[in-house]
């Protein structure tokens, strides 16, 4: 089982990442649940949701303790919420910042934890290209998608498209493509 | 046909292929998505010949029903938490007057405090009312158990609601296989109510009782739900003929043959009680899971068959009877009396406290070696307790509970203005 935890802020469309994420993977053939966490969510709050992604039918009901990954929409959240708590040794962490991991000064944290392989994606100003607007979630879910190949591009796309019928679809597949494209330019492949 | 969809999405369409024809709903957090998403499919008109009434009030809500029903539509409502108990009248009127209305709570704990989370406090309130309460493990589960009760409720003419967890399930997306109309049109005959309203037959319903006769009326519905203990798994058998998965019945046994301690509960949180059940097994712990589908009527008989050789129950509920503790387990002693079996009760998952795995299995653990107290209750924080009951004999004025504890935990919000 893949346990996935998102964290944002209210209004970042965090639970929906968790929801595209659980629908990709169920494209993709394999069981998948996505819930957001229970607690006062308000715009602008630290929001936390979650997906696990198995091939046998998922039971529990417990949050996501144990990331296996991290998506982190809003890196001000770093100083705010313990995010990295709980954290699987070879876990894959995915941060949206235009600064590098370095420039966020988790150098230290990434050498303490050499199992942890740790990214950042501009998500935010690569959606602001299409939409207009800086919702980072398709991005991070792109990202994730292209860096670990946990759930396939395609999948993503699909799922894209059905949670967002019509031209907002679009927009956001546009935003996908563009990440799928930063990714392979300056990240690692997959 | 298999989907990934949010769990009260898949209640609606399920709602939607039942063919309701009177549905008067009042929106509140978590059931809301449920009728919401009713209300634009009557407006779509892809529920054939239904009204969905725009009402002010759940008690407002449950009594259109009550009138509908009476003149022999098929009716349902939604509610949950404040809601339900603000249509407490109605709901034992529904009872009373032996109308098939069928009812989702989604789960949510009462105030005060204010809370608009998960427990089982709203349908406990209700568990004396003569509805049947049936309770769903997983959205598979919510979706079949709502085809199942229109099907009960009109047999014995009797009101069910169908319990689920608040966002636990109401807003979870995991997989679910919705059915198709063909199969709950095959499962799922036409209303034939016993009593209606009708100008061309008149009769009278809610007639004044008085001492001669109160306790008779009272009894048949006692009786009503005798019946329903022996409706509920025919019901749930034929739906498997149909529809080729097990869901519903009055209760699911997991490893329970040869354990000598068995977890029981209502709901969702039987999926990680089962993975812990799992865990256990595999370090040598003989123990096995219990899930109570019908909570009411309680099936006394059918549980004390399945645990008559365990030598402890450990009763998980979402739920406090203030005062004195567990209410599954009183019911669960009740059903046991006679037998040497130890029953604990393990209060968790209060407002939406998360129940997680590891605080079960160590549960489980300190049970069989230690013992509990009675009653226990789960990752309970002690210390701010503590001083807060310190304050309180310090203190006359010790101020507002909830806000004294918030400041105790630092939650956001809980410094003073």
């Amino acid at each position: 089982m893949i346990q996935i935890r998102i964290h944002g802020r209210g209004g970042q469309g965090v639970v929906t990442a968790a929801e595209l994420l659980a629908l990709a993977a169920f494209r993709d053939g394999k069981e998948a649940q996505a819930f957001p966490s229970f607690g006062s969510e308000r715009t602008g709050a630290p929001v936390t949701a979650f997906c696990r992604i198995d091939s046998q039918p998922i039971r529990s009901r417990e949050p996501v303790y144990h990331p296996d990954a991290l998506l982190i929409q809003d890196s001000t959240l770093l100083h705010q919420v313990d995010v990295f708590a709980g954290l699987a040794t070879s876990a894959f962490v995915l941060i949206n910042s235009t600064r590098d991991v370095d420039a966020l000064h988790l150098t230290d944290f990434v050498t303490q934890h050499p199992g942890v392989q740790m990214h950042t994606l501009p998500a935010s100003d690569l959606a602001m290209k299409h939409l207009g607007r800086p919702f980072a979630n398709i991005g991070m879910v792109a990202g994730y998608a292209a860096l670990t190949g946990e759930v396939s591009k395609a999948s993503v796309n699909q799922a894209i498209t059905e949670k967002f019928p019509g031209w907002i679809g679009e927009l956001n597949g546009a935003v996908a493509g563009e990440v799928y494209d930063f990714v392979a330019a300056n990240l690692a492949k997959v | 046909m298999k989907h990934h969809i949010e769990g009260s999405q898949a209640v609606a369409h399920a709602i939607a292929l039942c063919r309701p024809e009177v549905m008067a709903c009042y929106p509140i957090s978590p059931q809301t998505h449920i009728v919401e998403t009713l209300s634009r499919k009557v407006k779509a008109g892809e529920i054939g010949n239904c009204q969905f009434l725009n009402v002010e009030s759940e008690f407002g809500a449950l009594s259109v029903l009550i009138g509908a029903s009476a003149m022999g539509a098929r009716t349902y409502t939604a509610t949950t938490s404040q809601g339900l108990l603000f249509m407490a009248e109605a709901v034992y009127n529904a009872a009373g007057l032996g109308l098939p209305i069928v009812m989702t709570i989604a789960n949510r704990a009462i105030g005060a405090p204010i809370n608009i989370w998960n427990d089982h406090s709203d349908s406990m309130s209700m568990r004396d009312a003569g509805w049947i309460q049936l309770f769903a493990e997983d959205n598979q589960e919510a979706v079949d158990l709502h085809i199942q009760a229109f099907r009960l409720a009109e047999e014995l003419s009797c009101p069910v609601m169908v319990c689920m967890d608040g966002y636990i399930l109401t807003h979870a997306y995991e997989v679910v296989d919705l059915p198709t109309q063909e199969q709950v049109d095959g499962y799922l005959p036409a209303f034939e109510p016993v009593q209606v309203l009708d100008p061309q037959d008149p009769v009278s319903i809610g007639a004044m009782v008085g001492p001669e006769a109160f306790a008779e009326v009272r009894y048949l519905a006692h009786d009503k739900h005798l019946r329903a203990l022996e409706a509920i798994p025919r019901l749930s058998q034929a739906f498997q003929d149909i529809f080729q998965r097990r869901s519903g019945g009055l209760l699911k046994a997991y490893h329970t043959d040869e354990a000598e301690t068995i977890l029981l509960a209502l709901g969702s949180v039987n999926g990680t009680i089962k993975d812990a059940v799992d865990d256990l097994r595999k370090e040598g712990w003989p123990v096995g899971s219990l899930a109570l589908c019908a909570f009411r009527p309680f099936p006394s008989h059918a549980l004390r068959h399945v645990v008559q050789d365990a030598k402890r129950i450990i009763v998980f509920e979402k739920d406090l009877a203030v005062g004195k503790g567990g209410i599954v387990s009183s019911d669960v002693k009740m059903a046991l009396r006679g037998l040497p079996t130890i029953v604990d009760t393990v209060i968790a998952g209060l407002g939406g406290r998360p129940i997680p795995k590891a605080s079960v299995i160590n549960t489980v653990k300190q049970a069989c070696l230690e013992g509990l107290e009675e009653p226990h209750f789960l990752d309970l924080n002690w210390d701010a307790i503590n001083r807060e009951l310190t304050r309180q004999q310090a203190q006359r004025r010790s101020g507002p509970t909830a806000e004294n504890i918030l400041r105790e935990i630092g939650a956001p919000g809980a410094s003073p203005i």
